[in-house]
């Protein structure tokens, strides 16, 4: 559903009386700090986005996305640290006045208004001098809904439109004041499965069409590389990685982001004059340019891990038809590994004998 | 011959049958009948007596002094009521709890005690009796006394009814609403009030009652001053000490056609909204 | 909106360590309604309370003490007490009784009998005390014929109790309304699935589910009715040692302009009521389930 973005894009963008067109800013946050109680839900996070800059904020649950979202929209507040949205320190700016567009988890529309309403709502709330007319709201309003693709649903109210409807509703309504800065908690969390991939290619393509700075925050790190220009990757309120998806994927800058992209398998190792060592049996030794000798952490994602008849340090526990290929778990040692099947074993049992191999993966220190 | 099965979980239907009679039956003993009597009684002699009791001067008096404590004081507690079930329900602050439980306080005091209050204060051996009396204001036994005792016993209304709804509803509403530009108040008439009114008009229709009915606290700030500091209750004790029956049970009918109205008007707005409104308990 | 900022931000920019004595919040308007509350609160009800708590002792500790045991107040304040936990222990099971009615069985008339239950909360508390006269009374409509198989409820503790039990019902039915609603039916369903009879079942799975519910009903009843005036002063013909309660004999000492004595009583039944509750809510945490 809902893969292309109609024609024209919002008129307002280009208008020329607002000053120069209002497309995305940048912004920087440094040493963000915020306590909940004893707890640290962000620790001295620096993070600087481009001008029209699509990125993502991911981690797992409790990782701080959500809080550094809200004090970003002026909905928290930080215990120290500095926020700078287009140049300017926003710290005394109440979110009233930061003029960012905020999606909801929930999207928190005003369940008394119709979806119009509801869109028309920013625009109705400006000062008499700067309120457009009538007319001009009405036709701002329409613009937006056709933008999202729900023009039918004008006169409806929340409660009776679908979840992806309403996701669209409460992005009609962030956009109608012309936000610098878009931001989203969750975009698609609510949603199911298939309504989400539909919506994720929409949105991105939406997100160049209005060349809005944009960030959104996601746990689904399928979500994340698909749409985001850059990714950060937090974890217990620090920003562990920040860079473009290939990148993250490519050179994990420590164990956790390792981890916690592509599923990757967790193996202990013992590195010794830039050779890493595996603990498990029959494993041959990997590279590890740059690791100091000691104790170390390989990841290895499925793909980089090959069962084959070849060989007996291994046991196929399941075997699972992928689409590319079969995806076994075999036992090695006291481990379980998620591993592909070699390309020339059709037919991997249950309980048998293979060889293991991992064929590449990224070596830390412990 | 069949077996007739019933659900696990059902009684046998004589016992259905005799549960529902018997609430019926003590309801209608308990709660209906003594309305009956009301009723009953004022219009013991006709029609004629019973309006003549209520269009006569003192009793007259009594209404409008009734119609006045209401319009002072349930202004009051619904404003109060307002602030603080937005203060409590959309901000963390330390002592929310305290607030709250400091707000409910008045429903656990005797009416009787929520007069003695004020004369404590201001009765002519109140704190500030001597004082007031100096300057010739007169706070109990007049007016003043009359709306405060009512405002006392009648302050949790409002806050009650409001709060847990607005502590249901939540706060993404009122943020998304200050994402969007919108300054307190508009926020509070354009997103607030909307999601609250009918709500809100239930607890006004319960502190309006309250206050047109109160009696033990208003009894002890009175002084019963016919025609002066008379509210309709006090009227009804009145006329029955005097043992005017007819009146005092046509005043009392008047209350209590007040009080089914309430009633009325509540279960239309719960009707409405598919809701039980709070009325004292939790 | 330049980008001149990311060359701007200097170390020197970072505020240092602002602790949070007070949450800034997004949305505006704390401190006025905030400010209002407090304004509310404190001349509406805690200033009026200090007085309540502060007067009794200008007649000192065993003024006070005096007052209180003084044997007519101490008759009416076991009569207030005794008559309220009776109301209440009585409006347990009838209570009881309406609330699954109305919850359980589906019957004509069941909206209208829903909505009686919150007459005595609506019905001003005189009007409700002359009613009860005119029922109770030795000629009134049931009156009568109690009085003739020897039965007085008017003008005697009876009556006290009857009008208590009138204003504490639906504080039990409306406690226990929702919690029958949320009651889940599988639980009653696996009962039976086990073999366990519908009694045994009402015994030990439902019971024990509104056990809380009850207590708070119970809690409820009891402080409305302890310090209720209205209703009472009508039917229980205030004889003093007999049937007089004890806010009577508070408005009978502020007849006399004994201010401190009245305040003692006062004070004393705020006091007693509160401790009563309190029990009642630390029994009921007894009570109820373990949950997270």
């Amino acid at each position: 559903m809902g893969d292309h973005v109609p024609g024209p894009a919002l008129g307002f963008t280009q208008q020329p009386e607002s000053g120069a067109p209002r497309r995305g800013v940048a912004v920087e946050v440094s040493g963000l700090t915020r306590q909940f109680g004893a707890a640290a839900a962000l620790c001295a996070v620096d993070l600087a986005v481009a001008p029209g800059e699509f990125v993502a904020l991911l981690g797992p649950s409790g990782s701080g996305k959500t809080t550094l979202l809200r004090i970003l929209a002026g909905l928290d507040f930080p215990d120290s640290g500095v926020v700078r949205i287009g140049g300017r320190d926003v710290a005394s700016v109440p979110a009233r006045q930061r003029g960012v567009g905020f999606v909801f988890q929930h999207y928190a529309l005003f369940r008394h208004m119709n979806v119009f309403d509801n869109v028309a709502f920013g625009l109705r709330m400006l000062p008499r001098a700067r309120r457009p007319s009538q007319a001009a709201i009405r036709e701002r309003v329409r613009r937006l809904l056709a933008l999202v693709q729900i023009p039918e649903l004008e006169r409806r109210y929340p409660g009776q439109i679908s979840g992806g409807q309403q996701q669209r509703v409460a992005l009609a309504r962030a956009l109608a004041i012309e936000p610098p800065l878009l931001l989203l908690d969750e975009p698609f969390g609510a949603l199911d499965a298939q309504v989400r991939k539909g919506l994720r290619r929409w949105l991105r393509a939406l997100h160049d069409q209005l060349g809005i700075t944009s960030l959104f925050v996601t746990h689904d790190q399928d979500e994340a590389m698909e749409m985001a220009d850059r990714i950060a990757v937090m974890r217990d309120g620090r920003v562990a990685q920040f860079d473009t998806p290939a990148a993250v994927l490519a050179r994990p800058a420590d164990p956790f982001v390792a981890g916690f992209l592509g599923d990757a398998n967790r193996l202990e190792c013992a590195v010794a004059g830039g050779m890493a060592r595996f603990a498990l049996p029959g494993l041959s030794p990997l590279p590890a340019p740059g690791v100091p000798d000691g104790p170390g952490l390989a990841f290895a994602r499925p793909v980089e891990v090959l069962a084959s008849p070849a060989g007996s340090n291994g046991r196929v526990v399941t075997v699972r038809p992928d689409a590319r290929g079969l995806r076994v778990v075999v036992a090695v040692g006291p481990a379980e590994l998620e591993a592909v099947a070699a390309s020339d074993w059709p037919a991997p049992q249950r309980g048998a004998a293979c060889g293991v191999q991992v064929v590449s993966a990224q070596v830390f220190a412990a | 011959m069949s077996v007739a099965i019933r659900p696990a979980v059902a009684e046998a239907p004589w016992v259905r049958r005799f549960v529902i009679g018997a609430a019926v039956l003590s309801l209608a003993l308990l709660l209906l009948l003594p309305l009956l009597a009301v009723f009953t009684e004022a219009l013991r002699r006709g029609l004629a007596p019973a309006l003549a009791a209520i269009v006569e001067p003192d009793a007259l008096a009594a209404v409008r002094l009734t119609l006045l404590v209401a319009a002072i004081a349930v202004p009051v507690n619904t404003l109060g009521g307002i602030a603080a079930a937005w203060a409590i329900s959309k901000f963390d602050f330390p002592g929310r709890r305290v607030l709250v439980t400091l707000i409910e306080l008045p429903f656990s005091v005797s009416p009787v005690i929520s007069g003695l209050v004020w004369v404590l204060l201001f009765g002519s051996q109140g704190w500030f009796g001597p004082w007031l009396e100096a300057r010739d204001v007169r706070i109990v036994f007049a007016l003043p006394g009359l709306v405060l005792a009512t405002l006392f016993v009648t302050f949790p209304f409002v806050a009650r009814t409001l709060l847990p709804l607005m502590q249901e509803q939540g706060r993404a509403e009122e943020e998304a609403a200050a994402t969007l530009g919108a300054s307190g108040l508009q926020t509070f008439r354009h997103v607030t009030l909307p999601n609250i009114k009918w709500a809100l008009l239930a607890g006004v229709l319960l502190c309006n009652a309250r206050a047109m009915g109160e009696f033990g606290a208003v009894a002890v700030v009175s002084g019963h001053i016919r025609g002066e500091t008379n509210t309709m209750p006090l009227h009804v004790e009145i006329l029955y000490n005097e043992y005017q029956f007819v009146g005092a049970f046509a005043v009392a009918a008047l209350l209590a056609l007040l009080a089914l109205v309430t009633l009325l008007a509540k279960g239309a707005l719960e009707w409405l909204t598919g809701r039980r409104q709070g009325v004292e308990t939790p | 909106m330049s980008t001149a900022g990311i060359a701007g931000l200097s170390p020197a920019a970072v505020p240092a360590g602002r602790r949070r004595a007070w949450p800034r919040s997004a949305l505006p308007g704390l401190r006025p309604t905030l400010g209002l509350t407090l304004l509310w609160l404190s001349l509406l009800v805690l200033l009026p309370l200090t007085g309540l708590l502060l007067r009794p002792w200008e007649i000192g500790l065993d003024g006070v003490w005096r007052v209180v045991t003084e044997p007519r107040a101490l008759a009416a304040l076991r009569l207030s007490f005794g008559a309220a936990i009776l109301a209440a222990l009585i409006d347990l099971p009838l209570g009881l009784l309406v609330a699954w009615a109305l919850v359980r069985y589906r019957f004509p008339g069941r909206r209208l009998l829903d909505a009686m239950v919150d007459l005595p909360f609506a019905l001003p508390t005189a009007v409700a005390g002359l009613a009860l006269v005119a029922l109770y009374a030795p000629n009134g409509w049931l009156g009568a014929p109690l009085s003739a198989i020897g039965v007085q409820v008017a003008y005697s503790r009876a009556g006290v109790v009857m009008a208590l039990i009138f204003v504490g019902l639906p504080f039990v039915v409306r406690t226990l309304e929702p919690v029958l609603l949320d009651l889940p039916g599988e639980a009653e369903e696996a009962a039976a699935t086990l073999g366990a009879t519908r009694l045994q079942t009402l015994r030990h799975v439902v019971l024990p589910a509104v056990a809380p519910a009850l207590l708070t009903g119970f809690s409820l009843a009891f402080a409305r009715a302890v310090g209720e005036y209205g209703s009472v002063i009508f039917i229980a013909g205030n004889t003093p040692m007999v049937s007089e309660i004890a806010p009577l004999v508070i408005v009978t000492r502020l007849e006399q302009y004994d201010y401190a004595g009245a305040a003692a009583i006062g004070l004393t039944m705020l006091a007693c009521s509160f401790l009563l509750l309190l029990l009642l809510n630390l029994f009921g945490r007894r009570l109820r389930p373990r949950t997270a």
